[in-house]
């Protein structure tokens, strides 16, 4: 027990996180690699052409990945800074920060690819349904998490203040998920749950399930890349940086 | 095979616009994001790396 905690301490600190992140980072980059050309393949040969949707629901592939990992960084960045604010862990405030654009990125991903499949299905780009616009408010969360901290020059008040946004921006996520149960708008019902067998063929679910592999594969390597950067750069005045290989060349 | 040539494949049944629009922007963002995330450790290691010679320097003139 204490052996454990000690070794889980010990990565908890810049210094040793640093190299470790830059060991782990081409893993995930091949994993990835690896699931999307698997994923993009069955997406695009192998899964048949819906009876519905015609070739159109094929964005779906891009579609569920970008929503899920939206709210799933969300929950993990929240996770993180909850973590900073109560334990004063200064890498646990770097992950979140680091987070912080991959989530935005993915959340305005799932609108967009979201719009591209609602234009020729619905007939409309946009519309307020209850999904879309908790949907659109997580995007904000996210771009309001980056402006608070990018906002207050010293770092670690940034921390405190973008991990009290981000604690309660996560109310917002249950939103999200249920938004299809609770109200009853346009955007469809899960096809993929928890508790229930899903409900589309299996070749599509598969594509879908290692699409969804392959852009949690690339969250974490380019997350990884970037609080590597962002480990340099608060830790800039530190002997250990200053010791580094990278830098000392 | 869900394709009988390369031009069926790219007018995915007349949806082409809308499966490339948004598979092309994932493929955009996907690809510039770990560019700017190399980017950023690139600039801070430049920045390291001069601070480090300016500080070199400066004791090798206090001497």
């Amino acid at each position: 027990m204490n052996n454990r905690l000690i070794h889980w301490f010990k990565f908890a600190s810049p210094q040793s996180f640093y190299p470790l992140a830059g060991k782990m980072i081409p893993w995930f980059w091949g994993l990835a690699a690896i699931f999307f050309v698997a994923g993009l393949y069955i997406g695009f040969f192998v899964a048949p052409t819906d009876f519905q949707q015609g070739e159109g629901y094929r964005i779906i592939f891009v579609h569920v990945p970008a929503a899920w990992m939206s709210m799933f960084i969300y929950l993990v960045m929240a996770f993180w800074a909850g973590l900073g604010l109560a334990l004063n862990t200064r890498l646990s405030s770097m992950m979140a920060q680091a987070l912080a654009p991959t989530g935005a990125i993915m959340a305005f991903l799932s609108l967009w690819t979201g719009a591209w499949w609602g234009k020729p299905m619905w007939g409309a780009w946009w519309v307020w349904d209850a999904r879309l616009t908790s949907a659109l408010i997580l995007f904000f969360l996210y771009i309001g998490f980056i402006a608070l901290q990018a906002a207050i020059d010293d770092a670690r008040r940034a921390d405190k203040a973008g991990a009290i946004l981000a604690l309660v921006g996560v109310v917002n996520v249950p939103i999200i998920y249920f938004s299809v149960q609770w109200w009853n708008t346009l955007h469809q019902g899960a096809s993929v749950s928890l508790t229930r067998a899903p409900t589309m063929a299996t070749t599509m679910l598969w594509g879908m399930l290692i699409m969804a592999l392959a852009f949690w594969m690339y969250s974490i390597a380019v997350a990884l890349m970037r609080v590597r950067a962002i480990i340099l750069e608060r830790e800039a005045h530190t002997e250990w940086v200053k010791e580094l290989p990278e830098v000392k060349n | 095979m869900n394709w009988e040539s390369p031009a069926a494949f790219f007018a995915m049944g007349g949806y082409g616009l809308y499966v490339w629009g948004s598979f092309g922007a994932c493929a955009l963002l996907m690809i510039a994001e770990p560019i700017l995330a190399a980017k950023r450790r690139r600039d801070i290691l430049r920045s390291l790396r001069r601070e480090r010679l300016a500080e070199t320097l400066d004791s090798q003139g206090t001497e």
